[in-house]
């Protein structure tokens, strides 16, 4: 009965058809491309049968293609200035969000919306960087696979933030890849793991990379994977192991300040040396540096254990933190499995095996383990599975979002750990009397004042009709969609006045921020409730003020002139007290204010209610007086 | 599957706060199973778009359903409560000087760096908590007095507000 078949572009006519599908790990080291042959999941491998590309891209002069992976990195300290590693620090980002820039050997340039490098074939984006490492994995992938992809599912840290993870959507869209879905690299693991093992129950995916730690708690249920909560710590993983190495030699050598290029060596010793405590017990740590000075130590794995035990400890805060934000203890959960490189150091595992009293997972390669993840991920979407065959991934978003309000704090509106998709709306209502717009700001964080949160949006609704203050009502509608990426639309259903943005945030978050941010949310809390506290008594003030410069620009009249002074001064002092830190002085201002008002505001009844029963009813008189205890911002409808 | 419907009717759920917790995951999950963005990856549009929603939609429910302060919050309202218009919020004081006095012990246990006692007090408000959700389901499923119901939910968000403080200091105290 085949007359005709009309196909959807990306959808296939026969429905049988085996569709080439990816997934790419785009590390900050290395990347890699995985598939699904067979029912499997494999790394495809270059030409020369290496399963990683690292992650390097060096730009030539005159038209010559750009070199990505090994041929690139070799190259690094010929041409250092070209020549682009870990950019994935990059993406999303603007350049003053970039650590240790100064260090760096990139000719950086600021530009709006994120940071770019100049460099002999013009300059670049992070974004168009990426695209080159990912062009590269998708014609490895062509040419292994014989044909063209479908799509491709992109793996990126748990805790990136939207600018990131939209940076990420769009350098594999210039790499000629259609995107299947964004995919949360512990989530990923966890897949891998999962499917491998026909698993079911509680898992924690704990992720120690070169420079990021993720822990993740799923559930594993007849083939649903729930993320059921997500955290980390950004600034902290294997690179730190090495700098305590490092810090060590310097004082068992008792070496003076070291040249940059002593320095470069001791650290190569200290990686070398902690890769060879994995299988050893002693490592020894031999080098001629430049000075003359010859280093000739040992390094035990006690000595190891001992100078890395904060290190260690480190990670299971956060560990803690997303057990008990997933409502769970640590006998909930069935299985710990390893992700990254740095798990291999023994006191990890000792530590993570002591914490969760159980031997952790090792069964899979912690360097592989997310590329099969995403692989098995893709070649679902791509719709390459029968039905029953089928499982389901319902995974969360890492950092809450919230707006601005009044006093710079944040209405939080989606919270962290919340399952996608997911949209929240909430209702706004103007400040002023006759104010027709209202700024929307959207910040993402766990801080309570927005200027200790990212910043992703700004946007306007505009049009709104002039009323008095509080009567609009503004719904404003946050969606993020299953890759974790944020839009926003504002509607105002008093006019019908509407405004929409899909946040393409200027700025990223660097990931120390995001763990930092975390970490000041809860050092901070109490912090937080007093400048709260502060902020809102501010914001009161600063409304009477209002509304009794609106209340004299139109009764003056009803008040002689000492009565206005009196008036007058009550207000400057409150707006002195407002500059403060003092929510008392604040409130004691107020009351100030209000007993030099009260006579005013008695006779500005009078004359209301002369008015009234000129031609209103009493009731309208008792409505706007109640709407004075409204609060303005962040009520709910 | 019929999305306007209401969130109990969604899960094939009778509507009572006593919950087949079992049941509603097992739901959750079949539902999402049909309706998640990953079905229609490689969709048009407009399935895409209906997919967003969709899904969007069971998250909401399951979440409101699966809390059961949001859940009693949620069948108050079907039953004409609106928790948040109504105007009498007054607490008795006696309940407001229990709260100052739970809050005081935390802040104590926080300054002292006290994780046992902050354990105990989270094991504490916990029980408490959860013979007054037995209330609840009492005054909701059995008793259908709402009024009652809606003072007993509001003394619930309390101690919900109280152990989130709790939680929070423990948090601050391990970092």
């Amino acid at each position: 009965m085949e007359l005709l078949q009309i196909a959807e572009p990306g959808q296939s006519a026969a429905p049988h058809q085996h569709k080439l599908a990816v997934g790419i790990d785009l590390g900050t080291t290395n990347s890699l491309v995985a598939t699904v042959r067979s029912g499997l999941s494999v790394v495809i491998s270059d030409e020369l049968g290496r399963p990683l590309l690292p992650s390097v891209v060096r730009y030539l002069q005159d038209d010559v293609p750009a070199k990505v992976g090994y041929e690139a990195k070799d190259a690094q300290a010929l041409d250092p200035r070209n020549t682009i590693s870990s950019v994935k620090r990059f993406m999303g980002r603007g350049l003053k969000d970039i650590a240790h820039r100064e260090s760096m050997p990139y000719d950086f340039e600021d530009s709006a919306g994120m940071v770019r490098v100049r460099t002999v074939a013009g300059s670049k984006s992070p974004v168009e960087v990426s695209a080159e490492i990912l062009k590269t994995l998708r014609e490895r992938a062509e040419a292994s696979l014989g044909g063209q992809l479908v799509g491709a599912v992109i793996t990126v840290p748990a805790y990136f933030d939207d600018a990131q993870r939209q940076a990420t959507k769009d350098a594999a869209k210039l790499a000629g890849l259609s995107v299947l879905r964004l995919l949360n690299e512990p989530t990923a693991a966890a897949i891998a793991y999962g499917l491998d093992n026909a698993a079911e129950g509680v898992y924690a995916v704990y992720d120690l990379g070169g420079g990021t730690f993720d822990i993740s708690i799923l559930n594993l249920s007849r083939g649903v994977f729930e993320v059921m909560s997500t955290g980390g710590d950004s600034a902290l993983g294997g690179d730190d192991f090495d700098q305590r190495i490092f810090c060590w030699i310097l004082e068992a050598a008792k070496l003076q300040p070291l040249s940059a290029e002593d320095a470069h060596v001791l650290l190569t010793c200290a990686r070398e040396a902690k890769e060879y405590l994995t299988q050893h017990g002693v490592a020894p740590i031999r080098a001629r540096l430049n000075s003359g000075e010859i280093v000739d130590l040992k390094l035990t794995t006690e000595v190891f254990t001992e100078i890395t035990r904060t290190l260690v400890t480190k990670t299971i805060q956060p560990v803690k933190k997303a057990l008990r934000d997933a409502g769970l203890t640590v006998d909930d959960v069935k299985g710990v499995v390893m992700v990254g490189g740095a798990t291999r150091m023994p006191q990890i595992q000792r530590a993570v095996g002591e914490f969760f009293k159980q031997e952790p997972l090792n069964n899979l390669d912690p360097d592989k383990v997310v590329a099969l993840g995403a692989a098995a991920q893709a070649n679902l979407l791509a719709g390459n599975r029968a039905a029953g065959d089928e499982w389901l991934l319902l995974d969360v978003i890492p950092l809450s979002l919230g707006l601005e309000t009044m006093g710079g704090l944040v209405e939080r509106i989606i919270p962290r750990n919340s399952t996608i998709p997911v949209a929240r709306a909430q209702e706004f209502t103007t400040f002023r009397d006759g104010q027709t717009a209202i700024a929307i700001h959207v910040v993402q964080g766990e801080r309570e004042l927005v200027s200790d949160c990212r910043s992703l949006a700004r946007f306007e609704l505009r049009g709104i009709p002039p009323m008095v203050a509080g009567a609009a009502r503004i719904r404003v509608t946050f969606q993020v969609d299953a890759d974790g990426l944020l839009s926003v639309s504002a509607r105002d259903s008093t006019s019908g006045a509407e405004a929409s943005v899909t946040v393409k945030p200027s700025y990223g978050l660097s990931d120390d921020e995001i763990a930092n941010m975390l970490k000041d949310s809860l050092a901070h809390t109490k912090d937080d409730a007093q400048r709260r506290a502060l902020k809102e008594a501010q914001v009161e003030a600063q409304r009477l003020i209002e509304a009794v410069r609106s209340a004299l620009k139109n009764d003056a009249d009803l008040l002689v002139a000492e009565q206005q002074s009196a008036i007058e001064t009550a207000i400057a002092k409150l707006q002195a007290a407002m500059l403060g830190e003092e929510r008392r002085d604040i409130t004691l201002a107020m009351d100030a204010v209000e007993v030099a008002t009260r006579d005013f505001a008695a006779r500005r009844m009078d004359k209301s209610i002369r008015r009234a029963f000129a031609g209103k009813t009493v009731d309208e008189i008792g409505v706007i007086s109640e709407s004075e205890d409204n609060k303005h911002m962040g009520e709910h409808a | 599957m019929d999305f306007s419907a209401d969130h109990f009717s969604l899960f094939g759920l009778p509507q009572t706060f006593r919950l087949d917790d079992a049941g509603l995951d097992k739901r959750y999950r079949e539902i999402q199973a049909q309706v998640h963005p990953d079905r229609f990856a490689s969709a048009g549009d407009t399935e895409r778009r209906l997919s967003l929603q969709n899904a969007t939609r069971v998250n909401e429910a399951y979440q409101t359903l699966k809390k059961p302060l949001l859940r009693a919050q949620y069948l108050l309202g079907l039953a004409g409560h609106d928790l948040d218009t109504e105007s009498n919020t007054a607490m008795p004081p006696e309940f407001l000087m229990e709260q100052m006095e739970w809050r005081e012990a935390v802040a104590e246990a926080r300054l002292a760096r006290d994780l046992d006692e902050l354990e105990q007090l989270h094991h504490r408000v916990k029980q408490r908590m959860n013979s007054r959700y037995e209330q609840l389901a009492n005054l909701l499923d059995d008793q259908r007095k709402y009024a009652a119901a809606a003072d007993r939910l509001r003394r619930l968000m309390f101690l919900e507000k109280l152990l989130a403080e709790i939680d929070d200091a423990m948090a601050a105290l391990e970092a």
